[in-house]
């Protein structure tokens, strides 16, 4: 009965605009409830003006993008820093032979130690401790340690994302180099590492999706990003609205880089299947 | 010990673990020599091949290539495997790189060769072959003959004086075996030294100036194609054979 009403309905339609139109609908009615709900709540009226205020809105849009800015000068001098520095050390641990143990040792300890200790720890360290030696040429900026400590934390996750694409090629591969005389630095910088990274990077774009979110936690030791003017407006006008404009411009931010991650796994995927993965 | 040996095993020994891959190889190889080895799965075959290319240090014994020996210490590994070429079964071509710098690689990175020096010689190489028109190609793009012919080419670009073959017709369509065996047979017309381990009983009785029979790591029999194929001495050998036979593959 429902089926054949649905079908008399959308009858005229191809399969594929009859499935835009079930998700369209399906959309519209979710939300709208979702909505009603909301906005029906009996503490609707103080939140809305809390959280959503149109004139608050505007006035610290400007403000606040203004400070996104230091956001993603740090996003972007962290990530150079940090997809080099992971990689020295994913390669180090992947060294073999006896005499390089003290050098995957030293990987492995690193890897363990900064992937356990909260960033928001290291930032407050890094921030407080190191100005705090006075020490001549070291610079003594909130925001420098505050992204060293980024760097450090990241590398340590970023350096096992390209490991498990390092350890993904085959070992054939470089007896395959190995046999042409190439020296092991050379299997690995021509042969293992290129394979190696082109493999990781959906992975890794995944890693700085969640490194965009972070350059906010600079805030807490002074410097004013995004967040920190969110909560200068809000502190100065009562208001919370200045923290949804800084959420808005975190997303919008980072939504086409998971778009640019989902296009990159979907077309790996499509890859691996055209070529049945050579061994 | 001449000095027209081009390889010299004396006494080689390799285990994996407890199992004894190896158990006492010795054998010689003259000059412009086919020495083609066979034996069952598991005999010993390949892990010889990758002994004498040093991707597997032995355990005992010595191997001499062209009359020096390559398992001393203190030898250059990457020197002593730049003057032998190995072809893997499985091809292990490069995937991330065209065919042009699949077979660039080893003679620009290794034997230092410049870029366009190395690019003219490999064309010039590809060409020979019949792979010219594939230089600009992924791996993924040619069918198994083709990449394994690349592999070869690729292998022939460092200038061996010795080439080692892993069952490199083993991982190909029948109808693909032919054109990678004619190379093969190429290089034996040109006079190059080759050590090819091999399922191709045919092939081998129609190549090989020597067949090598192996048997659980141990050279159980040598001679002339006619001398094992027809007149097998070893009961071992001649079991091997009739297995082959009924399996039609001679």
């Amino acid at each position: 009965m429902e089926g054949d009403r649905r079908s008399r309905i959308l009858g005229g339609m191809s399969k594929d605009a009859r499935s835009v139109t079930i998700a369209l609908v399906s959309t519209v009615v979710f939300f709208t409830a979702l909505a009603l709900v909301i906005t029906n709540s009996p503490g609707w009226d103080e939140v809305k003006n809390a959280f959503f205020n149109p004139t608050i809105f505007k006035e610290s849009f400007p403000e606040i993008l203004r400070a996104f800015e230091l956001n993603i000068k740090i996003f972007c001098v962290a990530e150079v820093f940090i997809l080099v520095f992971a990689l020295v050390i994913a390669v180090m641990r992947s060294l073999p032979g006896p005499v390089f143990f003290p050098l995957r040792a030293l990987a492995v300890v690193y890897t363990d130690l900064f992937r356990g200790i909260p960033t928001i720890l290291l930032i407050f360290i890094l921030g407080f401790g190191v100005p705090g030696l006075g020490l001549s040429g070291v610079p003594t900026s909130a925001v420098v340690w505050a992204t060293v400590a980024l760097i450090i934390v990241y590398s340590a996750y970023v350096a096992e994302v390209y490991r498990a694409g390092i350890e993904s090629v085959h070992p054939s591969q470089d007896a395959a180099a190995r046999s042409l005389g190439l020296t092991r630095g050379q299997s690995l910088r021509y042969v293992v590492v290129p394979q190696a990274v082109r493999r990781v990077i959906p992975p890794l774009l995944n890693d700085f999706i969640g490194l965009q979110k972070d350059t906010a936690l600079v805030a807490l030791i002074g410097p004013v990003e995004a967040f920190r003017q969110a909560q200068i407006d809000a502190s100065a006008t009562f208001n919370f609205t200045p923290y949804v404009v800084a959420a808005v411009i975190f997303v919008a931010f980072t939504i086409p880089l998971a778009r640019l991650t989902d296009y990159l796994n979907a077309r790996s995927r499509r890859q691996r299947v055209a070529t049945g993965i050579a061994s | 010990m001449s000095a027209a040996q081009a390889l010299v095993l004396e006494n080689v020994h390799k285990s994996f673990g407890r199992l004894e891959v190896l158990n006492g190889i010795d054998l010689s190889v003259a000059e412009h020599e086919v020495v083609c080895l066979i034996g069952a799965s598991g005999s010993g075959k390949s892990t010889l091949l990758r002994c004498i290319n040093l991707i597997e240090p032995i355990d005992q014994g010595r191997i001499l290539v062209g009359g020096r020996e390559i398992t001393e210490r203190g030898v250059d590994v990457n020197e002593v495997r730049r003057g032998i070429g190995i072809v893997f079964q499985a091809f292990n071509l490069f995937p991330h790189m065209t065919v042009l710098q699949n077979v660039t690689l080893g003679p620009h990175k290794a034997r230092g060769l410049k870029s366009e020096e190395a690019g003219h010689e490999a064309r010039e190489l590809l060409g020979r072959f019949g792979l010219a028109d594939r230089a600009e190609e992924y791996p993924d793009r040619l069918s198994g003959g083709q990449q394994q012919r690349v592999a070869i080419v690729r292998a022939l670009a460092m200038q061996p004086r010795l080439m080692l073959l892993d069952e490199v017709t083993s991982a190909l369509d029948p109808e693909l075996v032919a054109e990678v065996l004619n190379v093969i047979r190429e290089l034996a017309e040109g006079g190059m030294t080759m050590v090819i381990a091999t399922h191709e009983m045919g092939f081998a009785a129609d190549i090989a100036n020597r067949v090598c029979f192996l048997d659980e790591g141990v050279l159980l029999e040598e001679g002339t194609p006619e001398q094992i194929f027809r007149s097998p001495s070893n009961p071992r050998t001649q079991e091997f054979l009739q297995r082959i036979i009924a399996a039609g593959r001679l």
